[in-house]
């Protein structure tokens, strides 16, 4: 059905798709396999129109086929779900579907729209009230509204680009189960992801990429979870080793919530009533589906965020209405997920960013002057303890990821933490990074630190967490230890499912 | 030890850096004038004669050099009353009711306080200045610290309110006898002191001041690195535990505080009386004139004097040229137009 | 207090806001596609001076209402230009225009300070003609007022109600998603600033020649940033915007009002009430996280390579 050949596609600074050849087929699951930065979105937004590809060319049903915006994608029949959803959060469901009919009349009228909604809704268990607003809407309710935004607009091909990324894993499989249906409907759909393990439950055909090439395309049947991973990573994924380590419970935690609860402004989500213990030296995993209170318990026990109730204390002392500023001084330290937008500041340089978490030590003469080559010897030495090269002097937005984050992780350590947040660290990072950054987690609890370790990666919480928490809407609903429990009873946990146990204490 | 860019980053030395500057903004400024020549032209002026006239009047003479300084100077500090929030990403479009608050303030302290000594006077009158413009920025700053209301949004709303007030006690309590829309002439030792024989008064030594002082602490001290921060990246600024709040409260209230100082200036040194309506955009004018510069002090400085050169060469437009002052807005407003249609030589926007 | 002296107010209210009425709904249309006009006061003055101009030579109002909107609609289009196409600073571009306004319009306008003009006649609505002399002039109102209201609810009616308007909304709230459906968010965005300009160019033809039937420089008094107040305070729709209007303009009226009812209140303070009243409701309304701003205003729109 489409064809593209020698797609080329480079970005200042980095090459994202390097003479790619693709077929896609009706009736078909196609995923597109490799890990972050490996250029799958790249390659399909140049196919949607979204982007222009340098080179290459597209042929639909044998003719050529140049897209030069969405707009010819649409006219073509071809959908894209984004990673962060094209959904206008103030309008209805409804407008939102209505924005991108081709065939809406000039004159609009939404319960027109409302009905289409509804018969295409039911054929394909994507309930959803077409006249609610999409800021309402859950998550998983707003991923159905864009495939249902596809599907009423004649796409033939959908291009889904990580859709399962913030599902819990029974969600998943609904919505695999509707791609199974659209499949046998005759609907071509491209999957973008990096998740093995869903590939292998459903694709058809697999086309894995590495460093914006394609190193292998497959049939299901020929693949398997080895090979798979051989194309993606061109050699054995390295296994980290984990030394386990029983914390030392008798010690005053390092962290304790008492009773605490937050309100919620906009679309937060309020935490109630948490109770949380973080001794010295155990790792704490936070598991949960995306929404419910992990970012604002990070805030919070960062001290941004204020406990409406409840208390908040380290190592026994009050530390309930303590800034940011007098937090970090007793030492608390936080590892973001999207270092560039959340820990630095990007027109700056290494060194300087440094010197930001401890301003006031680092200055002389009241303010008026500032002590630079004490910020230098202190960063040197964080660094290298950690095993990290840095350029001192490069603007922290011309590193990449893996080193804005290798950054971050020099300076947070640097004078040994005693309390670290690391709220989705590894998200978005290549393999090495992430390799380097959980080793950071673990050395800073061979040095005695209590960690919070929040990802949405449950193989990462159960290989690196001492003890998992399961955060629900705000409260937390379950905790025990990694080998007491597993992947599917915590998944169910983190959505408040009917097959629930009883949770484990 | 200062941390300083990475020496393959810096492609050109500071000379070389501000000669291709001056090329860029002269060719701007040379197309402006040309745009303008076409406006003259039409009005049935020659625009030789008449750019002629404006240089010669402005740069020709001492006097016309001393008048381009005093148009300057309020538009240095206006500036800077924008570019120091600016530095923290905010936006203070309120500067011109920040300057109605200071004059209004300072006024009251020279019709009440008119018997003390000059040397006492002026800065107790400077004071009130700045506390009146303090106060204007002040509720846009907790509303913005609070995470309440957009700074732009208040202080654009609160710019009308403030030149009311001040005709409300112009033409009620504080009205001459003579004229009904303005004050009382301010006595001499409520006067700033001039330089020589111009009109040049010491609120241009103090810009100067005030500009340099504003290059170090962003460049060497701690509070310009916190500063810096904020301006580069709240989030993180905030997460590292850098005290936004109290940041955005009282940059706010130092911007509002130097523009009020401006309408003291204005008062007492520029007009020597309140005037309803005295200020034409001037505030307006410094938010432009701070945007131009990026929010840098040296910028600011050359960016006023081109500025001013053009405002003051203006009044040769009425008294040769038959046309009302207002119509030098237009040369003005190509240049500006000018400069903002070629976004790609600005490659790092700090102001708004 | 008699009904003679309210109906006066609300008579002198309607008159006065008129123009303000317009002005907005013509931000509104800007505003909702993600563009903030600061320079409104500039496109009002060039509007009026250039309305009245032709009025005066062609002694005839409506040629002088048509191209006061038509200039209305070009000034908006340099603020377009500027924001859209060279990607410029939004605030920034607004003052430009606004001083380019005060320049122009007093250019233009020289040679007709102080001439007079006939104005867009006023009538009253046939049903009103019964009533006494005096009643019946408090109604006598000109075209321009009279299609105030059904244009403030056409404008509703096309932003809410068709395909163009849906898209204008979206390119407001997400410039971005409006382009992956289709849409070519920077031709939106001159539309909207094409057709606000129309509007807020009917606003200043009222002013100049149905209202004061004068030009003086600087006569917009701040009409163009109480327009910009009013756009918040109606939270970007178009039928609030009405009430607001009334509203905002009421103020002197009041005055008038408390005047004969024996209290004085200096007029000065009186104009300030529109603008500290937004912001008190601004912040009664939860802040500006809550109300209804379209998202992506004032962002310059970088498109996709």
């Amino acid at each position: 059905m489409i064809s593209l050949r020698g797609i080329s596609k480079a970005f200042p600074g980095v090459v994202a798709n390097d003479g790619i050849d693709l077929d896609i087929h009706q009736s078909e699951i196609h995923a597109i396999l490799g890990e972050n930065g490996a250029g799958k979105s790249t390659l399909m937004k140049i196919l949607y129109g979204f982007y222009r590809a340098d080179s290459g060319r597209i042929f639909l049903d044998g003719r050529p086929f140049s897209v030069h915006s969405p707009n010819d994608a649409l006219a073509a029949h071809i959908g894209m779900v984004f990673q962060d959803f094209t959904l206008i959060p103030a309008f209805s469901v409804a407008e939102n579907i209505g924005l991108f009919l081709r065939d809406l009349s000039p004159v609009i009228s939404l319960k027109d729209v409302g009905r289409r909604i509804q018969e295409i809704s039911s054929r394909y268990t994507l309930a959803v009230d077409p006249g609610a607003r999409v800021s309402e809407l859950s998550i998983g309710e707003q991923q159905k509204v864009e495939i249902l935004k596809l599907l009423i607009s004649d796409a033939r091909l959908l291009i889904l680009d990580e859709p399962t990324r913030v599902l819990a894993p029974h969600e998943v499989e609904a919505l695999l189960g509707t791609l199974a249906s659209l499949r046998a409907d005759g609907y071509a759909i491209v999957l973008i992801t990096h998740k093995l393990r869903e590939v292998l439950g459903c694709a058809d055909r697999i086309t894995v990429l590495r460093h914006g090439r394609v190193s292998g395309s497959l049939l299901r049947k020929d693949a398997d979870e080895t090979r798979l991973l051989k194309l993606m990573f061109g050699k054995e994924l390295p296994r980290l080793e984990f030394g386990g380590r029983a914390p030392v419970e008798a010690n005053l935690p390092a962290l304790e919530l008492r009773g605490v609860s937050t309100t919620a402004e906009g679309a937060e989500t309020a935490l109630k009533n948490v109770d949380l213990r973080i001794y010295p030296g155990e790792i704490v995993g936070v598991a949960g589906v995306s929404g419910s209170g992990q970012r604002e318990l990070a805030d919070l026990i960062l001290g941004i965020k204020a406990c409406a109730s409840g208390s908040k204390f380290m190592f026994g002392e009050q530390v309930t209405r303590d800034s940011v500023r007098s937090l970090r001084d007793r030492g608390v330290c936080f590892v973001p997920e999207n270092p560039l937008v959340m820990a630095s500041v990007p027109f700056m340089s290494v060194l300087e960013n440094m010197a930001l978490t401890r301003t006031r030590r680092y200055a002389r003469l009241g303010g008026l002057r500032f002590d630079w080559h004490a910020v230098n010897e202190d960063f040197l030495q964080s660094s290298s303890a950690l095993g990290f090269s840095l350029p001192t002097h490069a603007l922290a937005r011309s590193l990449s990821g893996g080193n804005l984050q290798r950054m971050v992780i020099v300076r947070e350590t640097a004078h040994l933490p005693r309390l670290m947040i690391a709220s989705y660290l590894t998200r978005g990072l290549d393999a090495q990074s992430t390799i380097a950054a959980r080793s950071a987690l673990l050395r800073a609890r061979e040095n005695g630190a209590g960690v919070l370790l929040i990802s949405e990666d449950l193989e990462e919480l159960f290989t690196v967490s001492d003890r998992i928490v399961v955060l629900r809407g705000g409260c937390i609903v379950a905790s025990s230890k990694p080998d007491e429990t597993d992947v599917f009873r915590v998944g169910h946990l983190m959505t408040g499912s009917e097959q629930q146990d009883a949770a484990s204490a | 030890m200062q941390p300083r860019p990475d020496p393959a980053n810096r492609a050109k030395s500071i000379g070389a850096r501000a000669i291709s500057g001056l090329l860029r903004y002269g060719s701007m400024i040379i197309m402006a004038f040309l745009l303008f020549g076409v406006i003259l032209l039409i009005s049935g002026n020659s625009p030789i004669g008449s750019y002629s006239d404006l240089f010669s009047s402005t740069l020709g003479s001492a006097r016309g050099f001393s008048e381009v300084l005093v148009a300057m100077t309020p538009m240095l500090l206006t500036a800077l009353a924008v570019a120091l929030p600016s530095r923290i990403g905010l936006i203070n479009v309120g500067v011109e009711g920040q300057l109605y608050m200071g004059a209004c303030f300072a006024t009251w302290g020279a019709l009440t306080l008119s018997e003390l000594p000059s040397w006492i006077l002026l800065p107790a009158m400077a004071l009130l200045g700045m506390i009146g413009g303090a106060l204007w920025s002040l509720v846009p700053g907790v509303l913005r610290a609070r995470g309440l209301v957009n700074e732009t949004i208040t202080t654009l709303l609160l710019n009308p309110v403030a030149p009311m007030i001040v005709s409300f006690f112009v033409f009620g309590y504080w009205h001459s006898p003579m004229d009904t829309n303005k004050t009382a002439n301010f006595a001499p030792s409520a006067r700033l002191p001039t330089f020589f024989d111009t009109r040049v008064d010491l609120s241009l030594v103090v810009g100067l001041v005030l500009l340099g002082l504003f290059w170090f602490v962003m460049k060497s001290t701690r509070w310009g690195l916190e500063m810096r921060a904020i301006g580069g990246n709240p989030q993180a600024a905030v997460r590292n535990g850098i005290p936004y709040r109290t940041y955005v409260i009282s940059v706010l209230c130092i911007g509002g505080a130097v523009a009020g100082l401006a309408g003291m200036a204005q008062v007492s040194g520029f007009y020597g009386v309140l005037l309803a309506n005295f200020s034409r955009g001037t505030g307006f004018m410094g938010f432009l004139i701070s945007w131009l510069a990026g929010g840098n002090p040296f910028g600011i400085v050359v960016t006023s004097f081109a500025v001013a050169i053009i405002t003051s060469g203006g009044n040769m437009l009425q008294l040769t040229r038959d046309l009302p002052y207002a119509v030098i807005n237009i040369l003005l407003a190509f240049t500006l137009f000018v400069v903002l249609a070629r976004p790609r030589f600005y490659p790092r926007r700090k102001a708004a | 207090m008699t009904l003679l002296s309210v109906l006066g107010v609300l008579s002198s209210a309607v008159f006065s806001g008129t123009s303000l009425l317009y002005t907005t709904l013509g931000e509104i249309c800007g505003q909702r596609s993600g563009i903030v006009n600061l320079g409104l006061e500039g496109v009002l003055l060039v509007s009026a001076s250039a309305g009245f101009a032709v009025t005066v030579l062609t002694g005839s109002p409506y040629m002088g209402v048509l191209v006061a909107a038509l200039v209305g609609g070009l000034m908006n289009m340099i603020l377009g230009y500027l924001t859209i196409t060279r990607g410029a600073n939004q605030l920034a571009s607004g003052l430009a225009l606004m001083f380019f306004g005060f320049g122009l319009s007093a250019w233009i306008g020289r040679a007709y300070v102080g001439a007079r003009i006939i104005g867009l006649p006023r009538f009253a609505l046939p049903g009103l003609s019964e009533l006494p002399i005096l009643y019946r002039s408090l109604f006598q109102f000109d075209l321009l007022i009279y299609l105030s209201v059904p244009v403030a609810i056409l404008v509703w009616w096309v932003l809410f109600r068709t395909r163009w308007g849906l898209g204008v909304r979206a390119v407001g709230e997400s410039a971005d998603t409006a382009f992956a459906s289709g849409r070519n968010p920077r031709l939106i965005r001159y539309q909207a600033l094409f057709v606000g300009g129309l509007l807020a160019g009917l606003g200043a033809a009222h002013l100049s020649i149905a209202y004061a039937m004068n030009w003086t420089e600087y006569m917009t008094a701040g009409r163009g940033f109480i327009a910009v107040a009013l756009v918040i305070f109606s939270k970007w729709h178009p039928i609030r915007a009405i009430a607001g209007a009334l509203l905002f303009s009421g103020a002197v009226a009041f005055q008038l009002l408390l005047q004969s009812s024996g209290i004085q209140v200096s007029p000065f303070l009186l104009d300030t009430i529109p603008y500290l009243v937004t912001i008190v409701v601004l912040v009664a309304w939860g802040g500006t996280r809550r109300h209804s701003a379209p998202a992506s205003l004032g962002r310059v729109y970088q498109g996709s390579e």
